[in-house]
């Protein structure tokens, strides 16, 4: 499949023409074809290739576009939600290699083979990855903005722990880190939850881990 | 952002080459500080050089009996190395302490060394910035102040370097090594690496224009007991307002850096001297000279009180 649409202007690029008294239309300046800003060069383009869910997905892409612009604006994977667009907040957070990032932290163009997994490739309605059956049963969200970044984040957190990865909550590096509820919230301090779902994200994650947390039978 | 131009680099010396041959070229690995900043419009690179496929994401023993910590290891990789975990605590308990889990996955050795100041006036693009716009002023000096530096500022800058990787690196006498445009290498001992502002707050680094860095070296182990204490406004994601990386022997002598406080890893070698006679005479030697504002005067007392409790753990 071959994508070549481009992004809609960004609010950031129009303030931006606006700023500078530009006089052409806005959209022929951010889209390029040719024309330079008198501040820099024009947008440039470039293909990456990209197996998203075990689908291979080639794009034509700007250089600017984040991973997470690719999947939501490209791919119309909406599941993953851009909150503050600075990897404050986690709510972009998607698995690459099996690795969780903040998907608005790094470009499209720097993931060329990359196998990306998004909560759409963790499991579907119907067929939930148990992540997201246990988000479900312990109430693990309100509003579920940041749901899917969450369950994205907490199942990489589980195999960080299952693969040693110590965390500031370990207490002996030479150790074998464990599942408890204060190695979670440690490794659960990327996402936000302005709903403050928080406790019950730590017994949804301690249900799929198989083990209780202090004074919650899980 | 700004429109930018991408390459991928083939090796470290051709990267450094591309970069010195385009005036507004940036190396680019994990991204995760540089995009922030390319989102604000405060960095505005016109080409990338993508170093992700140079290799150089080993952890090696070195002849000498140290690591060789190649440039592009990721944070997580390093703090769960089980060498460092062994030899070297107080670097993978400083990883541990810093970002979150997502960054720690893509956030490489050398982009954390070059990460930028989290000083709240270089990022609002409102105010002037020496480090920003150069010659455009401080608006840091005399405005909030709660987190910036209190010691080895200039009149030109106040602002702190944010790494707390780079404080336990300074404590273990690291060495950076890096290839210049010209294809020589060289080693920049961690003691130079990161400069204080003086006239110059943009100038951070010793590192020349085009210069790319390949690895960093650990000294053999030192033994001692390893502490890397933070303390910050959150018990998660969030920066230091001081921290201190100390190694402990047992006889009570030792090496201490700080976070938070300066610049750039604050460590004064000759100040050790006083870490056996306790927390108070050794704080006051490395933090001689200091210059706290009314706001971040608690500074000093906190770093001392952190070295307090690591030599009362040390000696527990």
């Amino acid at each position: 499949m071959q994508e070549t649409g481009s992004p809609p202007l960004s609010r950031r690029d129009a303030l931006i023409v606006a700023a500078a008294g530009a006089t052409v239309p806005a959209a022929a300046t951010a889209q390029g074809g040719g024309q330079e800003r008198a501040d820099g060069p024009a947008p440039a383009r470039a293909r990456v290739s990209l197996e998203v869910n075990g689908r291979r997905r080639e794009l034509e892409v700007d250089t600017r576009t984040t991973l997470l612009d690719a999947l939501r604006e490209h791919l119309h994977l909406t599941g993953s939600k851009k909150g503050c667009d600075h990897g404050q907040c986690g709510a972009c957070t998607v698995m690459v290699g099996g690795r969780r990032i903040y998907s608005c932290l790094t470009l499209a163009v720097m993931h060329e083979g990359d196998a990306v997994t998004t909560i759409e490739g963790l499991g579907q309605p119907g067929n939930l990855h148990p992540m997201q059956a246990a988000f479900v049963k312990h109430d693990g969200y309100q509003c579920g903005y940041c749901t899917p970044g969450q369950i994205c984040s907490a199942t990489a957190v589980l195999e960080e722990i299952r693969a040693g990865i110590p965390s500031h909550a370990t207490a002996d590096l030479t150790a074998a880190p464990q599942v408890t509820a204060e190695e979670i919230r440690e490794r659960m301090s990327g996402n936000i939850c302005r709903c403050g779902a928080y406790s019950n994200i730590v017994d949804a994650m301690a249900e799929v881990a198989g083990t209780s947390v202090a004074g919650r039978p899980a | 952002m700004r429109p930018f131009t991408y390459e991928r680099a083939a090796t470290p010396a051709a990267a450094a080459a591309a970069a010195a041959r385009e005036p507004g070229a940036r190396f680019i690995a994990g991204g995760t500080n540089l995009l922030d900043l390319m989102k604000l419009q405060i960095e505005t690179p016109t080409h990338l050089i993508d170093v992700n496929g140079l290799g150089l994401d080993r952890v090696e023993a070195t002849a000498e009996g140290g690591l060789r910590i190649g440039a592009l290891v990721r944070n997580t990789d390093l703090a769960s190395d089980e060498r460092v975990r062994r030899d070297y605590g107080v670097l993978s308990r400083a990883l541990s302490a810093g970002a979150s889990g997502q960054i720690r996955n893509k956030a490489t050795t050398a982009g954390n060394l070059l990460q930028r100041t989290r000083c709240p006036y270089f990022y609002d693009t409102n105010t002037a910035c020496n480090k920003r716009r150069p010659g455009s002023g401080c608006a840091a000096i005399g405005g909030v102040t709660r987190q910036l530096a209190v010691i080895g500022a200039s009149e030109a800058c106040i602002a702190t370097h944010p790494s707390d990787m780079a404080v336990a690196l300074r404590a273990l006498d690291a060495v950076v090594e890096t290839v210049k445009a010209d294809g020589a290498a060289r080693d920049i001992p961690m003691a130079a690496f990161h400069r204080l502002p003086g006239e110059t707050p943009h100038v951070e680094t010793a590192l020349e224009r085009g210069e790319f860095i390949t690895a960093v070296t650990l000294p053999p182990p030192v033994g001692g007991r390893q502490f890397y204490r933070k303390v910050r406004d959150r018990a998660s994601y969030a920066f230091a307002l001081v921290s201190v990386a100390a190694v402990v022997q047992r006889d009570g002598t030792g090496r201490v850096a700080l976070g938070g406080v300066a610049h750039r890893p604050w460590r004064v070698e000759a100040a050790e001297a006083e870490l056996p006679r306790g927390a108070r005479p050794a704080m006051a030697a490395i933090l001689d000279g200091a210059r706290p504002t009314h706001e971040n005067a608690f500074k000093l007392a906190l770093a001392e009180r952190a070295l307090a409790s690591v030599l009362a753990e040390a000696r527990g």
